[in-house]
């Protein structure tokens, strides 16, 4: 497809292996002093290690689940003071229409609700899934990210990024395997 | 101290056994929980359990196909008892479900690492007996195709809800309950999913594994939002249960029948709660280390702990039905008195001692380290423990009402044959929905037992401690 004028790199950058999370973290950590920035790690479990060598951001999900959880404890409580006061008031057993001690169950769990949903929902969208198809995949041994293998990326849009070097300095990190990641 | 070094090093005590069995890396614990789902054959075990469950769901949907043509006739309500097994059995799956979450959110906050290996198939039986809960409060309802009446939607009739009753707060406690439940398992299993994907050889399999792992790859900064977002459902899953037997409490202690008008009910249903969901998980997890041979991953460790969490739990209900004595006697009420003595004496007598047996006595036996850790000498309690909890609800719901203040509206309550049928139908959903899970999904979490091998993040504390 030579005629249609491509933009992206040719890979899409390159992988290094590592046989154990210590390698990794230590290897995350100098491909973030190196200056890399279009970096990342694949592991088979959370390593909180690995987020702060690569100096992750602070995650903005909790921001999400305040405001979902908000959301959900008010919206909970307009619906009941709206249908119990405004459009269906009722008397039950001599309480004021706005009883509102009998109103606070619904409202904690309309509250719940919202920050628990809007915890998955935003989590989900936050990390871009779900998202069936990505270069990474393209590597066959990439498959043992899910099983007990520790993997470093570094794409090819990183203005540092030079193919050989930057696979010459994978290698001198203590990788087991450094592989072209294709598009 | 040369001497000492060639001493040979004394066997670990239980309590400071790993709970791991030594050897396990990463590699081996992600085969050992994923090969019993992808291996071809499926085991004779299983086809037998799924059969018998199976039936027994088929029993279900027989007794719920006569009550849709007869209506709730069928069962044994009638005034004064308009509740019965209905909201007995509702009780009853709804606490079973309890011990999942604990498990899953609370032991998670606490950092109880030996939560790792029993939580996924807790909280899939929280899932299944919600499930099962669920289905008695709609098929009491009469006309349980308008079960949506009760959730507040804008209709043509103009009709809302009324905020003021329990019944509401229990329709929005357990549905919250059943939807934080069921994201919390997913989210909790989508990494896995993913290495299913990548270990299945099946192209079907990978392809459905896929689409349910949502694409997942491990990155660096997925984990980072996912460990944030899952700890925060933890911590939101913490007061949410506890609210849920609050609430399923308050539909006896808001009104003003003898014997449930009690501001103890609340703290000693979750107690009871708790106290059902960990004989529930035992007996699942009993059979499940022997059927799967998992005993490296749920180690007598974790059996002694969940017979610690039964006995502490045990005292508190124990202790919860000697106050409702107490105060039955300290209220200097007519009725509550009588109510107490009535649930010793009177007709259902029996019930009440063989609950004090199966809750209060038997479970004493917990103090012994050797029944702790003997597998069978655990199923055997749980089992009186599961019926004592049913029988608990009977108690709290049939003396109650046969007898309450005026003695010309008394009168007698039995459940009928449709009304055993219906609740050993549930027992066949909630094993149907058991078996499929355990044939299809990784019981135990995968990637969290990673993490408490030798290697994993915490797993070198863990054998330091060792």
């Amino acid at each position: 497809m030579s005629s249609v004028r491509d933009p992206r790199p040719p890979i899409y950058g390159l992988m290094a292996e590592f046989p154990s999370a210590d390698a990794l973290i230590e290897a995350a950590h100098q491909v973030h002093e190196a200056g890399y920035q279009k970096v990342d790690a694949y592991t088979p479990y959370p390593i909180e290690a690995v987020s702060e060598a690569l100096a992750l951001p602070r995650s903005k999900v909790p921001l999400i689940v305040l405001i979902g959880g908000l959301l959900g404890g008010l919206g909970g409580y307009a619906l009941q003071y709206w249908s119990q006061i405004l459009v269906y008031p009722m008397n039950i057993g001599g309480r004021p229409f706005h009883s509102w001690p009998a109103f606070i169950v619904p409202t904690f769990e309309c509250t719940i609700l919202g920050a628990a949903l809007s915890a998955v929902v935003g989590m989900i969208i936050i990390n871009g899934l779900p998202q069936p198809y990505h270069p990474v995949f393209n590597v066959p041994r990439f498959a043992l990210a899910s099983r007990d293998r520790y993997f470093l990326v570094i794409e090819a849009r990183d203005p540092k990024f030079d193919t050989d070097a930057t696979r010459r300095f994978l290698a001198g990190l203590n990788a087991s395997e450094v592989s072209d990641v294709e598009h | 101290m040369a001497t000492l070094e060639k001493l040979p090093p004394p066997p670990p005590k239980p309590d400071v056994m790993p709970f791991v069995a030594p050897g396990h890396t990463s590699g081996t614990v992600t085969d050992k929980i994923s090969d019993v789902i992808l291996r071809r054959h499926t085991p004779k075990w299983w086809l037998l359990g799924f059969t018998v469950a199976f039936a027994l769901l088929m029993l279900f949907l027989t007794c719920v196909t006569w009550l849709f043509v007869k209506g709730v006739g069928i069962w044994g309500v009638n005034w004064p008892v308009g509740w019965g097994f209905a909201i007995i059995n509702f009780v009853w799956w709804i606490g079973i479900g309890h011990a999942g979450t604990l498990i899953s959110a609370i032991l998670l906050l606490f950092r109880q690492e030996w939560r790792t290996s029993i939580n996924r198939f807790a909280e899939a039986m929280t899932l299944f007996a919600v499930a099962c809960a669920g289905m008695f409060p709609v098929l009491h309802l009469g006309r349980p195709w308008l079960f949506y009446w009760l959730l507040p939607y804008p209709n043509t009739m103009n009709l809302w809800p009324q905020f003021r009753s329990p019944l509401i707060w229990d329709v929005f406690a357990v549905s919250t309950y059943a939807t934080v439940s069921a994201v919390f398992w997913y989210i909790g299993l989508v990494p896995d999913l993913a290495t299913m994907r990548d270990r299945a050889k099946n192209r079907i399999a990978r392809v459905l594994y896929g689409m349910g792992s949502l694409g997942w790859r491990g990155s660096a900064r997925h984990w980072h939002n996912y460990e944030t977002a899952y700890l925060l459902l933890a911590g939101l899953s913490t007061p949410l249960v506890l609210s849920v037997h609050t609430v399923v409490s308050f539909d006896f202690s808001i009104g003003i029948i003898p014997g449930w008008h009690a501001t103890i009910f609340p703290p000693y249903f979750v107690a009871g709660a708790i106290y059902a969901g960990f004989a529930m998980v035992l007996l699942l997890a009993i059979p499940l280390r022997v059927a799967f041979g998992w005993s490296d991953f749920i180690t007598l460790r974790h059996l002694e702990n969940m017979g610690k969490v039964m006995l502490a739990t045990g005292l508190i209900v124990f202790y919860g039905y000697i106050m409702e004595l107490f105060f039955a006697w300290y209220s200097a009420n007519t009725y509550e008195r009588f109510m107490a003595w009535n649930r010793v004496t009177g007709p259902y007598s029996r019930y009440w001692l063989a609950l004090i047996f199966c809750n209060g006595l038997a479970p004493q036996a917990l103090w012994f380290r050797k029944v702790r850790t003997s597998p069978f000498g655990l199923f055997i309690i749980s089992l009186i423990v599961s019926v004592g909890m049913w029988l608990e609800r009977f108690v709290i719901v049939v003396t109650s009402l046969t007898r309450d203040f005026l003695p010309a509206s008394w009168g007698p309550y039995k459940g009928t044959i449709w009304d055993w049928g219906t609740f050993i139908g549930t027992l066949g959903l909630f094993l149907t929905l058991f078996f499929l899970f355990i044939r299809i999904l990784p019981a135990i979490s995968i990637f969290e037992m990673r993490t408490i091998v030798p290697g994993g993040e915490a797993g070198d504390e863990i054998t330091e401690v060792v």
